[in-house]
């Protein structure tokens, strides 16, 4: 592979994996919350479509209320992110009241509003098939673009991806060195020690899950403005999946669930370039085969042989690997609060 | 700080936890509370520490009037809680626990918090790392960080919990002298313990709670009779165990290893005789879990062989233990014990051995779940599920699901959280089953009921049984010393 | 999983307050969605009405798709008791669909070989075949959770997204018509292999018999046997239920095989009774429905066949609106959804009111 198709490649990668990676973070801080916000595929679905169905509808409206302002294309795609979060946080908001009100089983929750938002990105998406639309604009960097080679994978991007950059490093540093980040790991390791010390814990889960699903939203207007341009039925359907995977992959840590939905970004630009080797595969099944094999590799990083391999070692080298490859679940996950 | 309770009423449904308490503890004091479970100590302590709020009455902090909302809202006012389990946060860092809940600041400033920690752990000579984690620490350590972060945060009014179950001898002596010192400093510090020899030894005064009423106070010299009159109302009879002839060897392990998830025993010889009661003595977590469960069959053997009955059971599955006439009975008794959600008759229905027919009988199965409500006298109904039984009643229903001629029977903590009518009641049901020739093993962090009930008495120590005792020998201070890791 | 469980005590009366009540909630909800997709909430209703129940025909497709959900959802009442999200169902329709159109094929260009009274064997061999493929897709997911540890909604999907993969290979590669891979999917089987229907109509008696026969199966599973009462017993407390002598990974096992079974056993009937060949996306999301079916049901096997005859009604109905009011068909899942949410939320409602507790 020449150097040039190799940047390219990465470049698109990186472009390519920004909504998973919004999506993923959103679900990483539902999770960490202690909320399994399981609707993240059709809470894809259904931005991607508001997302995109918004910013059309303004774009039509567009040359009249900016007056033709250079602007009118940012504002018609910001405003369509924008609806796109909204719907996001709304769903996680009916998560969050089933689950942490009215205390209904989370993953019952979840599930219902993925088939309802699948549904309903069809049917009010019906008039917005198939039609070219506005999409977030090529935002080369000055000076940062020249950089060889790191320049025109890092720095020749759009601001979506710029975007997806900026959350994985704000959210790690959230994690690590804030105290809301420090506290909301705590509502989802064990509420009870949590209200303890001062957290509210029921507005904080409606807080963060109402965030989470909001960055989904983001996530599935990213890929209808960013990367599969426009709505289709089911436009995106099975990355929600598999960015509720890869939050469990990546262990509910930021740094390690982007690096997961770049691996996924990789698994997809392998597919693509097998399609290629191997002309005796029929073609419609190269874009399915990421799906399958990111859940293997979950899989085999979620098991319990890795766990028990762990075990064996001393307690010095047991305590940096577990560090390292530690993915316990916040162990109040899916649990409800109860403060006596 | 100055602490008065006045008047403190709280109801929780029919049940008076707290009758009117009027109580007032000095700047500078240590207060012991004593009572027995259910006396009511817990519920006042968490009024005071902010979680429940009084029906009536009020709380006065250093003469003025307070309103504590949220334990949170209660350590703003300087009381701080420590409980018995620490509500800490296993999967972090030692210093991530020590910050959570550091209020008003966004950024962690985790180098300051980090002098401050190590001011304070030298202060009182504690040993904590801040890059630990705390799966790592034992509740004594858990117990240190806790006292240190509720120093950082201002508390000037201590309450402990229960401090001293689960801690070594050598930690109580330490957290003793970190009270001590604490008072020394003019803060306030609130013992709540059951066990009088703590008690006695710490406290400048003692107030005694019973039936939900402080029934008492008393100062320096204590005398234990004096004591124990006020916590029971009278002083206790204890039944007299009868003695049992030992019968053939029912358990035999030898060279026995049982690993568990944090801990592996190793090596253990052992052989318990048909009628013969073995108790365990130790910190929770220090084996005897991996023995009950080792030798019931749930926790697969490592190492060397064993038998049940005369029968090598070492490569065994838990149905073979169980057809061998093995059972094991958890602490946990809703977690590992019985099925929530689920009837007396339904359990009847699983917990029957050895072949079963695939339709269920439920009329013969509601026979049998009345007759065992009859024989060990249940406060319940076959069709009750069993959640809404109560810690006895549970117990009792767990034991009348015990199939007959039982060879073996491995118990934790068997009266746990019971009232002292129902822990006699079960224990005379046990005796019951010696008599008939089982075997019973069993653990418990009651040193008395140990040594009560036991033959002998192995003691548990980081993996290890460090001694055998016979139980007619041993004293409470023995055994006392030997949990906490001193060697005779 | 039990959250519906607190009402498996309650009355007949309470369960009808108890459903009438969200239903009424979710017909506000689903007339507001339409009034904003400018459509006329009330001719949109009656339109779904006559478009599942108005002629012979609409009747005999809402049974297909009644016979589908009935046996899948059946299926999911067992995996639930154990307390098993088999969100995996889709897969295994597909994998039954799958081996059942496998062993068809093996008759197709020997038709003459099929002799009086062969054919029902064969479709027979193609029904068991069926089964087994969901069985062993149903045990590959339960082999995941039980012994590695893998959270069933993801073994699940995983094995939803091989299934599916599988489909498409099939039909674009190995088995693609001679015209060359379609979207309409394998070639037709030979018309012998297909399931016997009423004159001129899509539904099978022999579907619907199955159907039944299936649902009574496990109510009475459930209800009587020890079998039934020791899923219970792991679906809510594994730990407890080995304690007191179940074995329960071979129970837990059980679950999965026999709801793999009513899954290819869905997918066979798809392949022999509806479509007589592979396409893509056989299931028809008949999984997923079976799991919203099983919500509402309060996992109780009686409510099975009325719920699942509103839901094939509502997605025969909506077709029609396709046709008729250019409205998009996906509202059938719509009102689904939005149901089992208001019957959820309902419940919880009522609950967190009355301060009693959630599970």
């Amino acid at each position: 592979m020449s150097e040039v198709v190799l940047i390219a490649t990465l470049a698109s990668i990186l472009a390519d994996s920004a909504p998973i990676i919004f999506a993923a973070l959103g679900e990483t801080l539902n999770e960490r919350a202690g909320v399994v916000n399981l609707s993240v595929e059709g809470t894809m679905m259904l931005s991607a479509m508001i997302g995109f169905a918004a910013a059309f509808v303004l774009d039509g409206y567009g040359p009249m209320l900016f007056m033709g302002t250079d602007l009118a294309p940012y504002i018609t795609v910001a405003a369509g992110f924008a609806a796109a979060m909204l719907a996001g946080a709304l769903i996680a908001l009916v998560v969050a009241f089933g689950s942490i009100t009215l205390r209904r089983d989370q993953v019952a929750v979840g599930f219902i509003m993925t088939l309802l938002a699948i549904d309903l990105s069809s049917f009010a998406g019906v008039n917005f098939v198939r039609k070219p639309g506005p999409s977030v604009g090529h935002l080369p960097i000055p000076a940062l673009a020249d950089i060889p080679v790191v320049g025109p994978i890092l720095f020749s991007q759009d601001a979506v991806t710029y975007l997806s950059f900026l959350l994985i490093i704000g959210m790690a540093v959230f994690f690590a060195r804030t105290q809301p980040g420090l506290r909301l790991r705590g509502i989802g390791e064990r509420p009870q020690a949590a209200f303890a010390r001062g957290t509210n814990v029921v507005l904080m889960r409606y807080l963060y899950t109402a965030l989470g699903g909001a960055l989904i939203g983001f996530g599935g207007a990213a890929f209808s403005l960013h990367v599969k341009l426009g709505w289709s039925h089911r436009h995106t359907a099975g990355f929600g999946w598999v960015a509720l995977a890869i939050v469990i992959f990546g262990g509910w840590d930021p740094l390690k669930v982007a690096l997961g939905a770049y691996f996924f970004g990789a698994l997809r630009a392998a597919a693509t370039t097998l399609q290629a080797l191997l002309p005796a595969v029929p073609v419609q099944v190269f874009p399915l085969l990421p799906f399958p094999l990111m859940i293997l590799t979950l899989v085999i990083f979620n098991s319990d042989g890795l766990v028990r391999a762990l075990s064996l070692l001393p307690l010095g080298p047991r305590r940096f690997l577990f560090g390292l490859l530690r993915s316990n679940p916040p162990a109040a996950l899916g649990t409800h609060f109860r403060q006596e | 700080m100055k602490i008065e309770l006045r008047e403190i009423h709280k109801r929780f449904g029919a049940v008076h936890a707290n009758a009117g308490i009027n109580l007032s503890v000095g700047t500078g004091t240590i207060l012991g509370i004593l009572g027995e479970n259910g006396a009511g100590k817990s519920t006042l302590m968490k009024i005071l520490s902010g979680y429940f709020h009084p029906d009536s009455g009020g709380i006065l902090l250093d003469g003025a009037a307070v309103r504590l909302r949220t334990p949170a809202d209660a350590l703003r006012h300087g009381v701080g809680m420590l409980h018995q389990d620490p509500l800490d946060f296993p999967p972090m860092r030692v210093l991530d626990n020590f910050l959570l809940g550091r209020e008003h600041q966004f950024w962690q400033r985790r180098s300051a918090a980090r002098a401050d920690f190590d001011a304070l752990c030298s202060e009182f000579e504690f040993r904590l790392d801040p890059d630990g984690f705390m799966f790592d620490l034992t509740v004594g350590e858990r117990q240190q960080l806790e006292i240190a972060r509720l120093l950082w945060l201002g508390a000037r009014v201590l309450i402990l919990d229960e401090p001293t179950t689960g801690i070594s001898a050598n930690q109580k002596v330490k957290l003793f002298a970190t009270l001590r010192k604490l008072a020394a400093q003019n803060k306030t510090v609130i013992f709540v313990s059951h066990k009088l020899e703590d008690v006695e030894g710490l406290c400048g005064r003692v107030a005694v709670l019973r039936r939900g009423a402080l029934v008492g106070e008393a100062q320096p010299p204590y005398t234990t009779a004096g004591l124990v009159q006020m916590m029971f109302g009278q002083a206790l009879a204890v039944g007299v165990r009868p003695a049992a002839p030992l019968g053939a060897p029912q358990l035999e392990l030898r060279g026995a290893e049982f690993a568990g998830e944090h801990i592996v025993l190793r090596n253990v010889d052992l052989t318990v005789a048909a009628g013969e009661v073995v108790g365990l003595a130790g910190l929770e977590g220090s084996g005897q879990q991996q023995l009950l469960k080792g030798v019931a069959g749930l926790v697969a053997l490592g190492k060397g062989s064993l038998k049940i009955g005369g029968r090598d059971l070492s490569q065994a599955s838990y149905k073979e233990f169980l057809a061998a006439g093995t059972a094991f009975m958890a602490a946990d008794r809703l977690e590992e014990g019985m099925i929530a959600g689920l009837t007396i008759e339904e359990h009847m229905v699983l917990a029957r051995r050895g072949k079963q027919p695939a339709i269920v009988d439920w009329a013969v199965a509601r026979t049998a779940a009345q007759a065992g409500i009859a024989e060990f006298n249940i406060k319940g109904a076959p069709a009750s599920v069993v959640e809404g039984l109560s810690g006895g009643n549970q117990q009792r229903a767990l034991l009348a699901l015990l199939p007959p001629a039982l060879k073996l029977l491995a118990m934790e903590h068997p009266t746990r959280g019971l009232d002292v009518e129902s822990a006699i009641y079960i224990w005379s049901k046990l005796l019951m089953r010696r008599a008939e020739g089982t075997a019973i093993l069993f653990a418990t962090a009651d040193l008395e009921e140990l040594l009560r009930y036991s033959d002998r008495v192995l003691v548990f120590f980081a993996g290890e049984i460090m001694a055998v005792l016979r139980a007619a020998d041993a004293t409470v201070e023995q055994l006392g010393a030997l949990i906490g890791g001193k060697q005779k | 999983m039990s959250s519906l469980a607190a009402t498996e005590r309650q009355g007949w009366v309470g369960r009808v307050l108890l459903v009438l009540g969200p239903v009424l909630l979710a017909l506000v909800i689903t007339s507001g969605i339409l009034v904003l997709a400018g459509a006329n909430p009330q001719a949109t209703l009656l339109k779904l009405l006559a478009g599942s129940f108005g002629t012979a025909v609409k009747r005999a497709d809402v049974a297909v798709v009644w016979v589908s959900l009935v046996i899948c959802t059946a299926g999911l009442l067992v995996s639930f008791t154990a307390g098993q999200w088999n969100i995996g169902m889709e897969g295994q329709i597909v994998m039954g669909a799958i081996v059942a159109t496998w062993v068809g094929r093996q008759f197709v260009d020997i038709s003459g070989v099929l002799e009086r009274g062969a054919p029902l064997l064969v479709i027979a061999a193609m029904v068991a075949g069926g089964i087994c493929g969901g069985v062993v897709w149903a045990t590959a997911a339960g082999a995941l959770k039980v012994l590695g540890k893998v959270h069933e909604i993801f073994a699940g999907l995983g094995l939803n997204f091989v299934a599916s993969a599988a489909s498409i290979y099939l039909i674009f590669g190995t088995w693609k018509q001679k015209s060359g891979g379609t979207l309409s999917g394998t070639v037709l089987l030979d018309e012998q292999l297909w399931l016997p229907t009423l004159q001129g109509l899509r539904a099978s008696p022999y579907s619907l018999g199955l159907a039944v026969v299936v649902v009574a199966a496990v109510y009475f599973a459930l209800r009587g046997t020890l079998w039934g009462l020791q899923l219970k017993a792991v679906g809510r407390n594994l730990r407890a239920a080995r304690t007191l002598g179940v074995a329960t990974h071979r129970v837990l096992f059980s679950a999965y095989a026999v709801c793999g079974a009513c899954a290819g056993l869905a997918g066979a009937v798809l392949v022999v009774g509806v479509h007589h060949r592979l396409i893509p996306g056989i299931s028809s999301g008949h999984g997923f429905m079976g799991i919203l079916i099983a919500l509402l049901s309060g996992f109780q096997a009686l409510y099975i066949a009325p719920i699942a005859l509103f839901f094939a009604a509502l997605s025969i109905g909506s077709i029609a609106l396709q046709l008729d009011l250019k409205l998009d068909s996906s509202l059938a899942g719509v009102v689904q959804g939005v149901m089992v949410l208001c019957v959820l939320l309902v419940q919880g409602v009522r609950q967190w009111r009355s301060g009693g507790s959630g599970t």
